[in-house]
């Protein structure tokens, strides 16, 4: 029996010829000859369903995935901006019907009955206060309970929620659990609870509409000025600047491009914005693909921060490090947060792991660099290659400085040589020590600087090797 | 009745001030001294501080003496204020990677340094001249690789203009490549030269082979050798230098072995015995002195 291709589901007309979900495929063949079965994919399902979602953000900010192949959209304060509910419904009908799904949409007053209405009811707008009239017909299986409890609700002779609603509350979670009571509060409309939405709610949002689908690039960035402009104005209002700054623009085929700019301080600079903007535009490897055009743009600040309007100072430092931060936000939004690095010191002795660059925005270390000894000559290289370029040596055993060694081809006479420096390996890490390594500063005939490393010592076994680990200036 | 003041207005105008502030600071004017009076005295006191350099190294194998070079410049053109340096990823691959410790050993504080990195010399060079435009920056370090295209006249006359516009010291490093016509207000070629040694025969500052190519103020062209000397920041010339490299010579002429390293009197001779190590296959143990082992 487990060994079976089961069906996961079945379209109306699959439905209407008799098959149900769970049937096994030889049997729904046997039945029906001519069946198209399709190998069932959730993950795919489950990315059309986040990509729809994504859609319809257009309509409202707040959208939570109702699983499975469901949507929930908190529509509260939104719906006159689309000319109320019904044109809001008929709008979103129309715009799935043109992408080939069928819908089956209702509005009512909290999640838990719209997800019961459009999947065991008619589907519909309920009228504020009607709810629990609206409600009380449907089956129990409509709360979501398990299968098992929406059987044993059944045995009992409990049917509708109307049954379910006249019993007293304390009676049925004694007998099926907590979970019932809540769930029959919310569905009939007692108790009303948020939606987790898939992305959480930015702290300041703007947007167009247009009237008929945009095309032009010039006139996009119109309305993106304007949008940024518009949001600098609330977030002065409010003494905040953002740290991020999301733009949406939602094609009339229901794609959704998304840019993200990122800033290093609060900012609410419009220009600075739009510079930025213009930056992450002109660094897109496929640039903004309008396609039949956008319908919509949008302007969201997902991270904001208290940003106090400071007297501007004219201090050259403050004015110096105001005109480095701005740079950096200009080269980070062309060349990706990743490739704008600054370093920080690692407490380490070893020198592959003495020093790391981090992306400029990460925090910064508080250590210092060590300093270097005065009166000595710079004893780390400017250059190190990773990993140690293996070379080719003529040395005294069994610690002397190489006399010459061999790097990409050339052969190198030693001229000077200090060494060596021993550097053992971090003891503190797991696993197979590497071997430690002697290290040696040399100086070639024509007065080139390597430092060079012996892995190893000579103890019988097999000899150590010998590595360029860097480049001295 | 008051109006409110447009935010927009207010933010033009605080940026103009700022500019205003930035520009007639008087550190963007000037020349970059080298602290080596042999040198300083030949150029005028130095090089254009809000100008285009270019540093060249004839091989691959000096464009760490080149770099260590520029360093040493952008130390003395930026004062405390931070550096910004773009390097094409492949540089990392034929040379290493900037070593901070190495940096600090120069007389730099890596802190100060903001390194960009480019995948291509478009973006080196797209990087270089946002930087260079920036007036807040002590200097700027532009490292492409090999022969861009997009590296032309009209590329560094755009870094120039910059660089003359916000003041900031801006070099672009090159190896191994032949100068390009460009808009450079002077042009070096920098090769290692061997170093003053130190007890028992030690390495010691980085010395360079500094030759002046081309020079916007019309000067021929000059050969110095000078070192850097990271506890005063500043160049020096090497007088030395011309007797210890005449002298090696002088003992290569007398007998054609190789310049054995001087030895110092505590250090031992190298009368040990010695045997080649091939880097990637066990060497024959050809003698039978037990001293000689098997290396690579």
């Amino acid at each position: 029996m487990r060994n079976a291709l089961r069906l996961v589901d079945c379209d109306q007309r699959a439905q209407a010829l008799g098959l149900t979900r769970g049937l096994t495929l030889a049997d729904a063949r046997a039945r029906i000859p001519s069946l198209i079965a399709i190998e069932a994919e959730p993950e795919a399902d489950e990315a059309f369903l986040v990509r729809l979602a994504a859609f319809c953000d257009r309509f409202t900010p707040l959208v939570a995935l109702d699983q499975p192949y469901g949507l929930l959209l908190d529509i509260t304060g939104c719906a006159h901006l689309f000319g109320g509910e019904a044109a809001l419904q008929a709008m979103i009908g129309r715009w799935m019907k043109n992408g080939g799904l069928d819908l089956r949409c209702a509005i009512a007053g909290t999640p838990e009955a719209a997800h019961a209405l459009s999947r065991f009811g008619a589907g519909g707008i309920v009228p504020v206060g009607e709810d629990e009239a609206w409600l009380r017909p449907l089956p129990v299986a409509a709360l979501g309970l398990p299968p098992d409890t929406v059987i044993a609700l059944s045995r009992a002779g409990l049917k509708t929620l109307a049954d379910l609603a006249v019993r007293p509350s304390m009676a049925l979670s004694a007998r099926f659990g907590a979970e019932i009571g809540t769930r029959l509060r919310r569905t009939l409309g007692y108790e009303d609870v948020r939606i987790t939405p898939l992305r959480p709610p930015p702290a300041c949002v703007v947007e167009r509409h247009f009237a008929e689908p945009m095309l032009d690039a010039q006139g996009l960035e119109e309305v993106v000025t304007r949008l940024i402009a518009e949001a600098a104005r609330v977030l002065e209002q409010r003494g905040e600047g953002g740290r991020a700054f999301e733009i949406h623009f939602f094609r009339t085929d229901g794609a959704v491009r998304r840019l993200f700019l990122e800033t290093g301080r609060p900012s609410r600079d419009a220009k600075a914005i739009l510079r930025l903007y213009r930056e992450r535009i002109d660094a897109l490897a496929d640039p903004l693909d309008p396609g039949f055009g956008f319908d919509a743009v949008r302007l969201a600040v997902p991270v904001c921060e208290p940003l106090n309007e400071a007297q501007q100072t004219l201090d050259r430092r403050a004015v110096e490090d105001e005109a480095v931060a701005d740079l950096v936000d200009r080269l980070v939004a062309r060349f990706g947060r990743d490739r704008v690095l600054r370093f920080v010191v690692q407490d380490t002795h070893d020198p592959r792991r003495e020093a790391r660059a981090v992306p400029v925005a990460a925090a910064v270390s508080g250590i210092a660099w060590p300093a270097p000894l005065p009166n000595e000559p710079p004893t780390r290289p400017l250059q190190l290659f990773e990993p140690p370029q293996p070379v080719e040596t003529l040395a005294e055993v069994p610690d002397g400085p190489p006399l010459r060694f061999r790097w990409r081809r050339v052969l190198h006479e030693i001229a000077r040589a200090e060494g060596p420096e021993r550097i053992a390996p971090e003891w503190w890490r797991d696993g197979p020590q590497p071997p430690l390594r002697d290290y040696y500063r040399v100086e070639d005939a024509q007065g080139r600087r390597f430092w060079i490393f012996r892995a190893g010592l000579y103890e019988g076994g097999e000899p150590p090797r010998w590595f360029l680990h860097g480049l001295f200036a | 009745m008051r109006t409110r003041p447009d935010p927009l207005a207010l933010a033009d105008l605080r940026r103009h001030l700022a500019q205003a502030a930035l520009r007639c600071a008087p550190v963007a004017v000037g020349q970059v001294s080298f602290g080596a009076a042999g040198l300083d005295d030949v150029l005028g006191g130095g090089i254009a501080r809000a100008a285009l350099h270019e540093v060249y190294a004839p091989a691959t194998a000096d464009l760490a003496a080149a770099t260590g070079f520029a360093v040493g410049l952008a130390i003395r053109a930026a004062g405390t204020r931070p550096i910004l340096w773009v390097r094409q990823d492949v540089v990392d691959a034929e040379v290493g990677r900037l070593h901070p410790p190495g940096l600090t050993e120069l007389g730099l504080d890596p802190a100060r340094i903001l390194l960009v990195r480019a995948r291509d010399a478009e973006g080196v060079l797209r990087a270089g001249a946002e930087a260079a435009r920036c007036p807040a920056l002590g200097a700027v370090l532009i490292e492409p690789w090999g022969m861009p295209r997009h590296l032309d006249l009209t590329a560094s006359r755009r870094l120039a203009l910059a660089a003359e516009g916000s003041g900031a010291t801006t070099l672009v490093l090159r190896a191994a490549v032949a100068p390009q016509p460009s808009a450079a207000s002077t042009r070096w070629q920098v090769s290692s030269l061997p170093s003053r040694a130190l007890e028992a025969n030690a390495p010691g500052d980085p010395a360079f082979s500094v030759r002046l190519l081309r020079h916007r103020g019309g000067l021929s062209e000059c050969e110095w050798r000078v070192e850097w000397s990271r506890d005063r920041q500043s160049f020096q010339e090497c007088a030395f230098q011309e007797r210890d490299v005449r002298d090696r010579q002088a003992e290569a002429g007398r007998d054609a072995s190789p310049p054995q390293p001087r030895a110092s009197p505590d250090a031992t001779p190298l009368s040990r015995p010695v045997v080649p190590f091939p880097a990637d296959r066990p060497a024959a143990a050809g003698g039978a002195d037990p001293r000689v082992r098997r290396a690579g």
